[in-house]
């Protein structure tokens, strides 16, 4: 039953049938291997510190009330298993992991289908949530939990995952100094990710797209976000990312492609937007006028609608050496940068502004027409925002 | 009498065909098709430029060759019509005589580069149908604008004139009217009588179709799910072909009124 090295193997039919019993069985640090099957148990506990390891994939299935693998000792790995079954609820969060106050834990290599959380992180520290894949099963807003979703944590990594079809695809509330590398998150029905409360985090060559809101990032400092993908994040109120009462944040290097609007300032101060390149969306950029300080330079906007759009004639952030495909300058001391600035916000994205069935007229000649008088002689448009130096060649592309 | 019209338009045809301005016009096409597809990068940014020339450049060349070749052809027009030949052939002659080779310029101008453009990305294709398609109706409408006001106007100034003045309204001015009701009207919604405004020029409804094709992500706003709920769709598409048609006819028919009354 246990060998020597601490090793328990659980096989249908064995003495060892299920997981709860090995887990009864096992001491601090054994290693608890499950064969491939599948295993409908009571609600399983994990409460020593154990390593899971499913071989041939195993498939846990819940009665659906109730979250099916709960954590509540430190040093816990999981992996190679897949667990399915848990129905929506209004007054629990069951899950298909729960992880709670625990630190040093892994989650990995990990299948989750038809659940109505994921993988649900409480209070938890350094951990490690990499390479699973979170599909849902596309309910309602309503009745759909978020595939990963940490709540008041701290250095946690995440990473490498899939998360599809849920209400939020990642979800942080009140977490701090943690990793988000290279997920996938797809077709959720709000947002991608969604973060609260979550100072010093890294996110980092994430993608994306065709979620219902886009991403959004909201009451945080000292956030970094480099090298993601927002694309193809369309609907009446859906963006590429979503910035709120964000603050001393650095966005770089991050592509912004087919979005309704690709990025939006609201109430966001001192973010510094770097070499980012935003193409085809609706709107590339829109700036309440309760944004300050923010910089945005070495960007490209190449074939938008609107390339900045913002409420007010004032303007209290910083346009400088953008690369904009509207611009008709010209570089006689050739340094790079066109000699006559370039106005970003079109007259008629003011238009729109206050009158949104003029969005009909859009690429219309009539429009271009006032769009061209306005940026001669600025009168209606705000007049400090202005990029004095445009850049006249596309800077390199991120990808 | 069928056969009458078809060697009036035969005749017509291989006229403006020999002229040289719509040689060069044809040329002027396929340099700005290969040059966009060249040096914008990418074949779907190509056509997104060529949108505009779709738009404006086109009809102008409809309007303005159609005119002037109307008031060079009235020599043999009158020949015609001391023989036995209908008027109603002397007339449907010359309109098919017109429009035919204007839109095979058209369609050899622009669809040809985009063509070997298709070759490498096969994504393409639908918007180089639908670039064509509102091309080819465009052609169609402004060749009838054309023809009627020729007919018309005895002038050639004038009547040359007049079909600018055409051009100019469906293009800018009307638009501009739009906007003007708008920013008077501004708290009412208003989005159902601009949508019925935007149906009735054919500038328009072109435009409206295009940017629905390659433009579309600024049109999925609140406001832009409305319009696009009316004119995407199959329904939208067709109501939008029907509605160009119908743009095409009714100048068709009026010239055709003019030119049974007049007294060459």
């Amino acid at each position: 039953m246990i060998d020597l090295l601490g090793t328990i193997v659980v096989k249908a039919g064995s003495a060892v049938p299920t997981l709860s019993a090995a887990l009864a069985l096992a001491r601090p640090h054994d290693t608890v291997v499950v064969e491939a099957g599948r295993y409908a148990e009571p609600p399983i506990e994990v409460t020593r510190p154990v390593v899971i390891l499913g071989r041939g994939r195993p498939v846990f299935v819940g009665r659906g009330d109730h979250t099916v693998i709960r954590v509540t000792a430190d040093s816990v790995t999981i992996a190679g298993i897949a667990v399915e079954r848990v129905l929506p609820s209004n007054v629990a969060e069951p899950s298909a992991i729960r992880l709670d106050s625990v630190a040093h834990c892994r989650v990995a290599d990990v299948e989750v289908r038809d659940s109505f959380f994921g993988i649900y992180g409480s209070a938890v520290e350094s951990c490690l949530i990499e390479n699973n894949r979170v599909v849902g099963p596309g309910r309602s807003e309503q009745e759909s939990g978020n595939a990963i979703h940490l709540w008041s944590s701290r250095d946690v990594t995440v990473r490498g995952n899939v998360v599809e079809r849920y209400r939020d695809g990642i979800y942080l509330e009140f977490v701090t100094g943690s990793r988000l590398e290279g997920n996938r998150s797809r077709d959720n029905r709000r947002f991608g990710l969604h973060f609260m409360f979550s100072d010093d985090c890294l996110y980092q060559e994430n993608q994306f797209s065709r979620n219902g809101a886009g991403v959004a990032v909201m009451y945080s400092k000292q956030v970094r976000m480099v090298a993601n993908r927002f694309e193809h994040n369309r609907g009446q109120a859906a963006y590429g990312l979503l910035l709120k009462d964000i603050t001393d944040s650095r966005l770089e290097k991050n592509v912004f492609d087919a979005n309704t609007i690709a990025l939006y300032f609201e109430a966001a101060n001192r973010v510094e937007a770097v070499e980012n390149h935003f193409s085809s969306n609706g709107w590339a950029i829109r700036m309440l006028a309760n944004s300050e300080a923010n910089v945005v330079t070495g960007n490209a906007f190449v074939g938008n609608g609107f390339d900045v759009s913002t409420n007010s004639r004032s303007n209290a952030s910083r346009f400088d050496g953008n690369f904009w495909d509207r611009y008709r300058g010209y570089d006689l001391d050739r340094d790079g940068f066109g000699d006559a600035p370039f106005r970003p916000v079109r007259l008629f994205s003011l238009v729109v502004e206050q009158n949104e069935p003029s969005l009909i007229l859009l690429r219309s000649a009539f429009v271009d027409l006032l769009d061209a008088a306005e940026r001669v002689l600025p009168i209606l448009t705000p007049e400090t925002l202005v990029d004095r130096r445009p850049l006249l060649a596309m800077p390199g592309r991120s990808r | 009498m069928r056969g009458a019209t078809r060697r009036i338009i035969a005749t017509h045809a291989t006229n403006v065909g020999r002229s040289r301005w719509l040689l060069v016009y044809t040329g002027l096409l396929a340099l700005a098709a290969v040059l966009l597809v060249w040096l914008g990068g990418s074949a779907a940014r190509a056509l997104v430029s060529l949108i505009n020339v779709v738009l404006l450049l086109v009809p102008l060349m409809a309007v303005v060759f159609g005119t002037l070749y109307v008031y060079n052809a009235r020599e043999f027009t009158e020949l015609l019509l001391t023989q036995p030949v209908e008027r109603d052939a002397a007339y449907f002659g010359l309109v098919g005589g017109l429009a035919v080779p204007l839109v095979v310029a058209f369609l050899v101008g622009v669809g040809v580069p985009l063509g070997f453009a298709a070759f490498s990305d096969l994504t393409i294709l639908p918007g180089i149908v639908a670039l064509l398609g509102v091309g080819t109706l465009l052609v169609l409408v402004f060749t009838a604008f054309a023809v009627a006001l020729a007919v018309r106007v005895e002038d050639r100034a004038w009547g040359l004139g007049a079909a600018l003045l055409v051009w100019l309204v469906c293009t800018v001015i009307y638009d501009g009217l739009i906007l003007l009701l708008l920013a008077t009207v501004r708290d009412r919604p208003l989005e159902i009588p601009v949508l019925v405004m935007t149906m009735l020029n054919p500038i328009d409804v072109a435009r409206i179709q295009l940017l629905l094709t390659f433009d579309i992500a600024a049109l999925l706003g609140y406001t832009g799910t409305v319009y696009e709920r009316v004119f995407s769709g199959l329904l939208g598409r067709s109501l939008a072909v029907v509605v160009l048609l119908v743009c095409a006819m009714v100048p068709l028919l009026v010239g055709r009124f003019w030119f049974r009354r007049k007294d060459f």
